[in-house]
Formats: C-alpha cells, sequence, structure tokens
C-alpha cells in the first residue's frame, strides 16, 4: 500500500529551513572524527592485496609457499578461500575482489597477506609467485564492441536484442527507450544537428581511501568496521561471499570521507573478514591512492551519437541518442539511466534512447553520482546549444519552449507530476550572471539536468533520554549533512529546539535493514522516516500523559514541545513539556520511542539549470572557470547550507571531470596515472565562487516537500562547461576532458591559434 | 485494465509488444502475470526492475496498488551515487 503523505505547503516552518552550525563540524577539523582507518583492535594484523600487473591475463598457478614460511604472517588468502555463491547477484563481485582463473585488469586482486606488521606484510607479497598466461587486452569502448576485439568472458551474449547471435561477444546488454516515430519526426524538421561525443572514464575522487578492520571469532561472530555508503549492504554480501550468517555480522559505518556512490559496493572487506577468519585475529586494511584509482569503481567512458530536429521556429520534433559506456572488467554501467534521462528535460513527441553496456579491460566500474547521467546530458546539451545557435535563438529560450512539465509524458516513460524544470530555465533567464561582461577568448553555456531521486527501505528509532532530550537512531551512512537535517526534521515535528536532538547512524545490530544512502535518497526516505517516529513518539506520549491527567488520550494534543488539554472541555491541567514527560516515564509504563520503518516511494524527480563563464587560454589551451551560478530544485530545503553544499559540490567534480579529469591507459592497458598529482582534480584554489540558488517546488509525495539534491547537482557541468568553452574557443569540442592538448589542438583545427 | 509500457528492449521477450492491457490490482500480480504471459521474460523480472505507478517509482514492495485506470512503466532497475 503506497504511503499516503500529505504535504503542507502552506506550513511556517521554525526549525526546517534555518542554518544550524554542522554537528561534526568540530570533529572533523580537529581530527577527532573516526573514519575507517582510525580504529584499532588489540593483537590486530595488518593485510595487504597483491594486484595483476597485467590487463588480461589467465592465472595458471599460485604459489604461497614462500610466503606463508615468513615469520609474522598468520594468513594468505586466493581464489581458493571463496567459494562461487550460489546467488547471482554476487557473482560478479566475487571474481572481482578476488581473480578467478583470469585477470581482467591491471590492479585486480590475485591474494590477499595479513601479517603482523605492515613492512612483513608487503614481503610477503614479494614472495607470492603467480603465473600468468598474458592475453590480448582491450580498454576502448569502441575498439571492444568491434568484431575481433579480445573477448573477456566466453559465451557472453547481448541481452535486449531482438536476434541472439553465436558468437561471443564483450557487448553484455543493450536497452531502449523512447516512444512516437523518430524517423517520422525527423521528417518533419527544418533543422537537424548530429554529433558524436567521447567521454574518458573518471574517479569518484574521495578524499578517503577505503579502509576497514574485520574482526571474526572462532565461533564464527564477526565485527566489521568500515567507511561505506550502507552497512546493511556490506553486511549482506560479505556473508554471502563468506558463507555467514547475516546476523551473525555485525557491521559499524565509520565517519566517512567521501563516497559518492563509489563506496555503494565492497572491495577490501571480504578479504579483511576472511583474513581474519583464517588467522583468528582481527585484520585491518587500509587502501593506498594508488590502489583506489587501480582497483575501486570509477566510471564509464563513453561513446555517443546524438541527433535533434527542430522546427525552424524552435519546437524539437524527434530526437535520438545511441549510448555505448564501457563498464570495466565486468556487466553493469549505468548506460540504461544515460539512456533514461538523456532526453528527460524535454516534453518530445518522437524520443529513442539506445544504450550499450560493454566490457572491457578496466576495474568494474561502480556508481558515481547520477550514474550515467552527466555523460548523457553532457552530448544532448551540446546538442541543444547548436541547435539553438542554427537557429538564432537563445539556448535558454530553446530549453523553455520545449521544457517537460506537469503532464509531459518523459523520454523514460512515466508522466510528469509537478516538477521545477522550467522555474530553473526562466529564473536562469533573470539571473545577474547573465549580465556580467564576457571579454576575449571568454564565453557562457548553460546546460539543464535531471535526476530520479530514490526512495527505499528505511528504518528510524527515536528515543526520549531520562532529561527529555532526543536520541534518534536512523541506518543510512551521513555522506551529505543527513544528521543535522534529520535533527532539524524531528525538532520541527516535536516543536522542541534543534539542539535537543541528537542523530547518530546505528550499527547493523541496532535497527532494522536500510537500504544504501545512494540515489540522493536519504532526506527524502530517512526524513519521512524520522518525522513519522516523531509522530509516533508524540503520540505515546500524549497517552502517558492523558493517563496522568485521567483523561482519554485523545483530549490530548502536542504543540510546540508540549503536551497540552485539546480543549476547555478536557480539562484545566498544566502543560507538560518533554523534559517532565521523560521525568514520569518509569512510573507510567516505562521509555518511551517512536519508530518507523518502510520501503518508501514517492520520491519526487529534480532538476537544475547550469550557467558557467570560461576563459581559454589560446597559448597554452588551459580553460579557467570565471563565474559559476546552479540553479536547482530542492523541493523543500531542509538545512540550506548543506543544500547549497551540494549544488557546488556537483559542479565542482562536474568541472574536474569536464577539464582535466581521465583515466589514462597506455598501449600496455595499464593505467598511467594512478594518482592525484597526474588525475588532476580541482582544489579551491583553481576555482571561483559556485553561487547557488534553491528553488522550492514541493514534492506532494514528503510531509515537508524534500526532493533530493545531491545528484542532480552533477548532471548539468559537463555540458554547461563544454558548451561555454566551445563559446570562448570559436570552436565545438566533444571530448571530455577539454583538457590543454585537446583545447589545443581543437583551436588548431579551426585555424584559429 | 491498467496499461503497462515495458521498456523497448523487452519487446521480443513480450512477443513482439511493448504496450499491454493487463487486469491487475498490485505490483505482484502484475509481475505474476508477465512472468505467466512471457516466460522469457523471467530472467529479467528476477533480476529485479523497477516499476512506475502513475509517476510514482516503486522497487521491490510488491502491494503497492495499481488502480484500473493506472498508466505503468516496467523499467530496469535503478540504482544511484
Amino acid at each position: 500500500m503506497s504511503l499516503q503523505t500529505e504535504t503542507d505547503t502552506k506550513r511556517i516552518f521554525k526549525q526546517v529551513g534555518t542554518r544550524p552550525v554542522r554537528p561534526d563540524g568540530i570533529d572533523k577539523v580537529t581530527g577527532r572524527a573516526r573514519f575507517g582507518a582510525d580504529m584499532e583492535m588489540p593483537g590486530m594484523l595488518h593485510g595487504l592485496v597483491l594486484r595483476s600487473p597485467h590487463p588480461h591475463a589467465k592465472v595458471k598457478k599460485i604459489d604461497i609457499s614462500r610466503a606463508a614460511k615468513l615469520a609474522g604472517v598468520k594468513a594468505i588468502v586466493t581464489r581458493d578461500d571463496f567459494k562461487m555463491p550460489k546467488d547471482k547477484d554476487l557473482v560478479d563481485i566475487c571474481a572481482n575482489i578476488m581473480a578467478r582463473d583470469r585477470v581482467f585488469y591491471d590492479g585486480h586482486a590475485v591474494a590477499a597477506v595479513a601479517a603482523t606488521t605492515k613492512a612483513i606484510a608487503r614481503e610477503a607479497l614479494k614472495r607470492i609467485k603467480v603465473e600468468y598466461e598474458i592475453l590480448p587486452h582491450v580498454t576502448d569502448v569502441d575498439e571492444a564492441m568491434k568484431p575481433g576485439a579480445p573477448i573477456l568472458h566466453k559465451g557472453m551474449r547481448t541481452g535486449g536484442k531482438d536476434t541472439v547471435s553465436r558468437k561471443d561477444t564483450n557487448v553484455a546488454k543493450r536497452y531502449v527507450f523512447g516512444h512516437g516515430d523518430v524517423e517520422k519526426g525527423f521528417k518533419q524538421a527544418d533543422v537537424v544537428i548530429e554529433r558524436s561525443f567521447k567521454t574518458a572514464a573518471t574517479h569518484q575522487g574521495y578524499i578517503e581511501p577505503h579502509a576497514c578492520l574485520a574482526s571474526i571469532g572462532p565461533d564464527g561472530q564477526g565485527d566489521l568496521w568500515v567507511c561505506t555508503q550502507g552497512h546493511y549492504m556490506v553486511r549482506n554480501v560479505c556473508a554471502g561471499l563468506l558463507g555467514l550468517d547475516v546476523s551473525q555480522l555485525r557491521v559499524t559505518a565509520s565517519e566517512i570521507g567521501g563516497g559518492f556512490g563509489g563506496k555503494t559496493t565492497v572491495f577490501i572487506e571480504p578479504l579483511a573478514l576472511a583474513l581474519s577468519r583464517k588467522a583468528n585475529r582481527p585484520v585491518k586494511m587500509v587502501m593506498s591512492r594508488d590502489e583506489v584509482f587501480r582497483a575501486t569503481g570509477p566510471t564509464s567512458s563513453t561513446s555517443m551519437d546524438v541527433k535533434i530536429g527542430a522546427t525552424k521556429d524552435g519546437r524539437i520534433t524527434a530526437a535520438h541518442a545511441e549510448l555505448r559506456f564501457q563498464g570495466g572488467a565486468f556487466p553493469g554501467s549505468p548506460v540504461s539511466m544515460g539512456a533514461m534521462t538523456a532526453f528527460a528535460c524535454y516534453d518530445l513527441k518522437n524520443v529513442q534512447s539506445i544504450g550499450y553496456d560493454v566490457v572491457t579491460n578496466r576495474p568494474k566500474q561502480a556508481a558515481y553520482r547520477a550514474p550515467g547521467a552527466p555523460m548523457a546530458a553532457f552530448a544532448v546539451e551540446s546538442v541543444i546549444e547548436e541547435l539553438a545557435s542554427k537557429l538564432g535563438m537563445d539556448g535558454l529560450d530553446l530549453r523553455i519552449l520545449n521544457a517537460a512539465g506537469e503532464g509531459t509524458k518523459s523520454s523514460y516513460g512515466p508522466t510528469f507530476g509537478l516538477i521545477g524544470l522550467k522555474t530553473t530555465l526562466e529564473k536562469a533567464k533573470s539571473h545577474p550572471h547573465l549580465k556580467a561582461r564576457l571579454g576575449k577568448n571568454q564565453g557562457r553555456g548553460v546546460a539543464c539536468g535531471f535526476w530520479f531521486n530514490f526512495a527505499g527501505n528505511t528504518c528510524v528509532s527515536l528515543n526520549l533520554q531520562l532529561d527529555g532530550t532526543i536520541a534518534l537512531s536512523v541506518g543510512t551512512p551521513d555522506i551529505g549533512g543527513s544528521r543535522a537535517s534529520m535533527s532539524l526534521m524531528a525538532a520541527e515535528e516535536l516543536g522542541v529546539p534543534y539542539d535537543k536532538v541528537r542523530t547518530i547512524v546505528a550499527d547493523t545490530a541496532s535497527l532494522g535493514y536500510n537500504d544504501v544512502t545512494d540515489g540522493s535518497r536519504t532526506t527524502f526516505a530517512a526524513g519521512l522516516a524520522t518525522i513519522e517516529a516523531a509522530r509516533d513518539a508524540i503520540g505515546k506520549m500524549c497517552g502517558r500523559v492523558a493517563k496522568v491527567w485521567g483523561i482519554p488520550a485523545d483530549a490530548v494534543k502536542w504543540e510546540n514541545g508540549y503536551a497540552k488539554p485539546a480543549g476547555p472541555n478536557a480539562g484545566d491541567f498544566k502543560p507538560m513539556s518533554m523534559a517532565e514527560i521523560a521525568a514520569i516515564a518509569h512510573k507510567t509504563g516505562g521509555p518511551i520511542a517512536g519508530h518507523y520503518e518502510i520501503n518508501a516511494d514517492g520520491a519526487g524527480v529534480s532538476f537544475a539549470t547550469h550557467i558557467v563563464d570560461s576563459e581559454v587560454d589560446p597559448e597554452t589551451g588551459r580553460v579557467t572557470i570565471l563565474r559559476y551560478t546552479v540553479l536547482q530544485d530542492a523541493g523543500k530545503a531542509i538545512h540550506p547550507d548543506y543544500v547549497e553544499g551540494q549544488y557546488q559540490g556537483g559542479a565542482v567534480q562536474g568541472i574536474g571531470w569536464a577539464i582535466n579529469e581521465e583515466y589514462i591507459y597506455g598501449e600496455d592497458g595499464r593505467l598511467q596515472n594512478a594518482g592525484f598529482l597526474d588525475y588532476r582534480i580541482p582544489v579551491a584554489s583553481d576555482l571561483p565562487m559556485i553561487d547557488t540558488v534553491i528553488l522550492e517546488i514541493p514534492n506532494p509525495g514528503h510531509p515537508y516537500g524534500v526532493r533530493g539534491v545531491g545528484e542532480t547537482s552533477i548532471v548539468p557541468p559537463l555540458a554547461a562547461i563544454a558548451n561555454s568553452v566551445s563559446n570562448a574557443a570559436g570552436v565545438r569540442l566533444t571530448e571530455l576532458p577539454m583538457s590543454p592538448p585537446k583545447v589545443l589542438k581543437a583551436i588548431g583545427a579551426n585555424g584559429r591559434a | 485494465m491498467a496499461k503497462v509500457v515495458l521498456w523497448g528492449s523487452l519487446k521480443k521477450a513480450a512477443g513482439g509488444k511493448t504496450e499491454l492491457d493487463l487486469d491487475v490490482s498490485d505490483v505482484r500480480e502484475l509481475l505474476a502475470a508477465l512472468g505467466e504471459r512471457y516466460p522469457e521474460l523471467g530472467p529479467q523480472l528476477d533480476a529485479g526492475v523497477s516499476v512506475s505507478i502513475d509517476g510514482t517509482m516503486v522497487r521491490d514492495n510488491l502491494f503497492v496498488d495499481i488502480k484500473p485506470d493506472s498508466d505503468v512503466y516496467v523499467l530496469p532497475r535503478m540504482a544511484g551515487g
């Protein structure tokens, strides 16, 4: 049964919408916060991983005998220690965390060692002898699709095609979305623009490498401390891979130094648990930055073709996209979501997106903030810009004319309810940014973007403490300020000051199952659950007070943090505060708590428009971002500082992705730039202030109108920046990143250098 | 009869159709009806799908109501980052 919520859009909020100081700030800036690598246990060992130096090879033999004899080595694990799981969802994960009969990428794990010191563990890795039979490799998505390309998985056939081939392929799946008749639509167009685009693989770039401390005792009971976006997911997956009972493994989520989707899966955690079980001692594992680049989950590199046609007065008649994404060594690139979101901003009669999920000899991809959408938006919004130019129209006007709105049948199927796209576009049109003067070699670009936002399984427990303050337990790791937002929503509902509520992220033994913190779901789903848990607690507190006053429970109402008589007929009683109710809890039946468990739905989609000014140095090809404005619909901004932070963060990751970041592979199939020196992410000194405009078109599916914000903010930047740089350089750039060599090449080819 | 639309690449497994009229009152009946009528859809249904009912995205929850005039879309299972 769907949750029936009523969004009160006229409500005046007292706590929600304010900007209290973040609760985790002092700990984080003073070093007191405990991240994944900040846990120790007596007798703990150090774990390290031996990784393949080859992009593709058969693993013929692994000889650990010399390593096992080294004093201080307490356990070694290889593929022999991991039984292939029966659960299909776990099979690829198992083969990724520890290679089976083949290694599929430079960095693929082949063995792991636990020793009393890191130095001994390093020496032990050197003593492990692996016999490889090198195979031809392929790292480029288009090359991997060609007939005759080296095949990664024997027997792979393309799912979702109309005919089944008899030949092995690297194309795992084909997706098709859309409606109408694109061929007919293109015939109706006066102008048609068709272009191809490429983007490179990038990494989420979280500042904290993966780290964990695992301890399994001889009775099979286990503890795991880990930085993750989903400790319940970690528990399930590790239990499945190690043949443990889920209930025997207790996972605690540490403070997390960034995730952005890259920590929604497991890499070293099953290895640490397996080593601990074998050694009968705790094992700590911390990845180096080199390992993070080579062996965690970057996002896909892509190759895309987009074609859009419009009448001379700017009405789009047809839109078509073919997207080819490589997801590394195993199927699962986010091409389906790229294909679904590509045209989501537009009201189209004839639209089709086709997506191909391709495997290559690269690390298995993981989610990266709105997976698949930024790349698709880059291609589509670049063509929209060119179309506007050809039609002699302003880019924002063309978008407004064709914008999706309430009642639009989306390009991926469902009809939109109340959405905020047009509002972001119209506010962009009137924003002072557009009045800023542009000089020589400077250009402006705009783009819009969409993300679904998710809901999911969520549990919350809200306990009234002895002094009347609230202990709120959630099960969603805090990657974007959710603890503060939950506290605000609980305080709002209870009618008490914000500092009366303290929110923590509980471990897997303390709360029911929670889906991973991803999909911009937390403020929506955990927020909704928090509000309902608070209402549950209010009901119970009113019941206790009714007992004390000797009146029926429905004769007591809750107002501004107090239980009060509901009306003059209820009686003349002095209102009771939460502190007073807490003080008599033991005398009226026991401790008081509210809770809520749900598989939520009703998340609201969100849209954003970005405006970017950039300057191109014609001598060096260097791109400088001069001005950046984000306009995005948040539904209801619970804590505006955090919402602005998400807008800025998405823009900044988009800037890095658009102008500098890329995975560079050599002819030998090895990653050439596995470190922050040569994989260049933007730092504060590279950037202007990112200006933000929070718009609020409430989501009817949430009691306060919340829409997710974390992911939509990274969808427009690649395109907005490409449009800006193309205008600055005087030539259309179609390959990301627009690094200095690429920009120089494009300018040179245009004869403008 | 609820109007059910499958995403395009399921066409072959669904006997060449992507638009179906199904007499189902919740997600459980929907998935059962699809699996029964088109056994080739089985593997995809087992791997998981997202279902959009009148614009609201539902994942896993079997007992969400589908009304007789509902617009239902069956989409690949989605996840965020």
